[in-house]
């Protein structure tokens, strides 16, 4: 035992056998849903229902039910859209970058993460489809042959290579997210019975363990690793040309790709903390998501943040620095203009709170974290709200201004969005397995006991 | 054609790795090896040469780039140009970002759907697992007994030497 002082402590603790992985993590979704599920799906299922509601009347009545004006052509939509794509960057993040360095604490939550990845770029999708106003020719987007002579979408568009940074994203973070799910579809098919047996059954693919998969399997994990990280940041970036190759002081920044993607990365680990501080207490996963795993998230939150600050403080400084009278007045009118409010919300909860995370008695504290992890979401639901509407609303020409207020419908949107992601998360948490088993079987031996016993086994 | 097998079920990676790196030495090939997880350095035991997955992933990506450069300079500058702002009808830096993502999907579907067909997995397969609980907590080398000079209480005094939980033989129809 004189050894067991150098170890790493273990990643999960109460020293698990494979058996109790296994049945630890399938518990959940053997038990009937309680009362809390039932109620937290009700409300989610409800609000999403409100939020289809709004979009079905937005898309039959048309784009006259937002709020927006000639000078506010893009707010809620293009907010929630920027807000949910990247959301969805830490699931990849902890799926692939986190997979590259080696971090196995990623283990214990890369398969809520990837869920979670898929469900905000669903809720992502859908706004771009309904700001085109006529969602019925989408597909325009595609280059297809078409009777119109042949007009080829023009790839010079930042918001065409959007749509195929969006659905490539899609694509990839699913298959990613399937490869993953496919030993333990194996699992749960061969502890199972009935009608989930058959399904577990279909979708495994006739999964058998074999090393001979389990070889090519990790090389496809690697490769798909690999692909994904620069795809991740590809994403965000050409989110964030969306703005930076316009002309609108505000949005007119070489700053803007760097910036986007550690603000989506940002946001997105405050709400893999969120999400997973709910399930570890809820399906009573505390030893596989333990302190060690929230305070790694922690670490990572407060760095983005820190990135993000330093954003914020190069964006102000350039402003200045560029003496550019125009893109001057757009950081004053930013940060004391009649939308002030919402600029220091941002700074507060993006810069400013996350600083209480250095304190280890804070990352300890996990209902105080939770409300960090809220603060967050909020904070950078606002960025995207400052940068889209702060820099639309007083552009060149003072005769153009105006201002903008959400009407209900756009309210609703906005609510329903989080609404089916949730439902989705549930039904997630519900049918699948929240933790990646055969991964933390992998990981299970770092620092526990099976892995002193096998060094005195050795010598 | 039927082949006799010999299954040596253990409970743990290193007594399983162990034991194959010894049935290896012993000159027995492995036919197969099922366990829960992925372990490490099971390929350098089973004796594994390296996936040319990789190598099919890049040509994918490769053929997925050159074909979007392509079908990009047709479509603008060859079939229909079309004058937006002034901007050359070549725009090759403005094309770079729609061939990356479709470079990307190309070689990421690629490694999946190459992965399904080198496995042979597809929807609604028959999984025949060796012996249960391989998807759970057990370990299971698979031996074949080639010829008459397998020797079963060899191999199970070895395999037991290494804590193997259970022995047993099998004989199977079709390739497992």
């Amino acid at each position: 035992m004189a050894d067991a002082a150098i170890l790493r402590p273990p990643l999960i603790h109460g020293d698990k056998s494979l058996a109790e992985v296994t049945r630890d993590v399938c518990a959940p979704m053997d038990r009937r849903p309680g009362a809390l599920w039932w109620s937290a799906f009700l409300i989610s299922a409800g609000v999403a229902g409100v939020g289809l509601l709004a979009i079905g009347y937005q898309i039959s009545t048309g784009v006259g039910t937002w709020g927006l004006n000639r000078t506010v052509g893009w707010a809620f939509d293009i907010t929630n859209f920027v807000f949910w794509i990247g959301i969805g960057h830490a699931g990849t993040l902890i799926s692939a970058i986190l997979f590259l360095f080696r971090q196995r604490w990623r283990t214990s939550v890369n398969r809520a993460a990837e869920a979670m990845t898929l469900f905000a770029v669903i809720c992502a999708g859908i706004f771009p489809v309904i700001h085109t106003g006529r969602p019925w020719f989408a597909y325009w987007m595609i280059p297809y042959p078409n009777s119109r002579g042949s007009l080829w979408v023009n790839f010079r568009s930042p918001l065409v290579w959007d749509f195929f940074a969006i659905l490539t994203y899609f694509t990839i973070s699913a298959v990613f997210w399937y490869i993953g799910l496919l030993p333990d579809l194996a699992t749960l098919r061969d502890r199972s019975s009935g009608w989930r047996r058959w399904l577990a059954g279909f979708f495994s693919l006739g999964w058998t363990g074999s090393h001979r998969a389990w070889q090519r399997y990790e090389v496809v994990y690697l490769m798909l690793a690999g692909l994904g990280t620069p795809l991740v940041i590809s994403v965000h970036t050409i989110v964030s040309w969306d703005f930076a190759t316009s002309l609108l002081p505000g949005w007119h920044s070489t700053i803007f790709p760097p910036y986007f993607v550690a603000g989506a990365i940002f946001s997105g680990l405050a709400m893999v903390l969120t999400l997973m501080l709910i399930a570890r207490k809820t399906m009573h996963l505390e030893e596989y998501i333990n302190q060690r795993h929230i305070d790694a998230m922690c670490k990572l939150i407060l760095t983005t943040s820190g990135i993000v600050a330093l954003a914020y403080l190069t964006e102000i400084f350039t402003a200045f620095y560029s003496g550019n009278r125009y893109e001057q007045f757009a950081f004053v009118n930013r940060t004391l203009g009649p939308m002030f409010w919402a600029y220091w919300t941002m700074v507060s909860c993006n810069v400013l709170v996350p600083q209480v995370l250095w304190f280890r008695k804070v990352r300890q504290t996990l209902p105080l974290v939770f409300v960090i992890s809220l603060l967050i979401n909020v904070g950078m639901w606002f960025e995207r709200f400052v940068i889209i509407v702060t820099s639309l609303h007083r552009d060149f020409i003072p005769a153009n201004w105006s201002s903008y207020t959400p009407t209900s419908v756009e309210v609703a949107t906005l609510a329903g969005m989080f609404g089916i992601f949730f439902s989705l998360f549930l039904l997630f948490c519900r049918f699948l397995p929240v933790i990646a088993v055969a991964e933390v079987k992998g990981a299970l031996r770092i620092g526990s006991r099976g892995a002193r016993q096998e060094k005195g086994a050795q010598a | 054609m039927s082949r006799r097998l010999f299954i040596g079920v253990f409970d743990n990676e290193e007594d399983m790795l162990h034991a194959v790196r010894a049935a290896r030495e012993r000159g027995h090939a492995i036919v197969d090896v099922h366990t829960p997880y992925p372990v490490h350095g099971l390929d350098d035991a089973m004796g594994l040469s390296p996936s040319r997955l990789p190598w099919m992933v890049f040509g994918f990506g490769l053929l997925a780039a050159v074909l979007k450069v392509w079908f990009e300079y047709w479509t603008t500058a060859i079939d229909w140009p079309v004058n937006v702002g002034g901007k050359p009808w070549n725009s090759l830096p403005a094309f770079v970002p729609v061939t990356f993502e479709v470079m990307v999907l190309f070689a990421g579907l690629s490694a999946v759907f190459g992965f399904f067909a080198v496995c042979r997995l597809f929807p609604g397969k028959r999984a025949v697992l060796p012996v249960a609980g391989v998807t759970d907590d057990r370990f299971a080398v698979i031996l074949e007994e080639s010829d008459s000079t397998f020797d079963v209480n060899a191999m199970e005094r070895l395999f037991r030497s290494f804590h193997a939980v259970r022995v047993e033989e099998q004989i199977a129809e079709a390739r497992p």
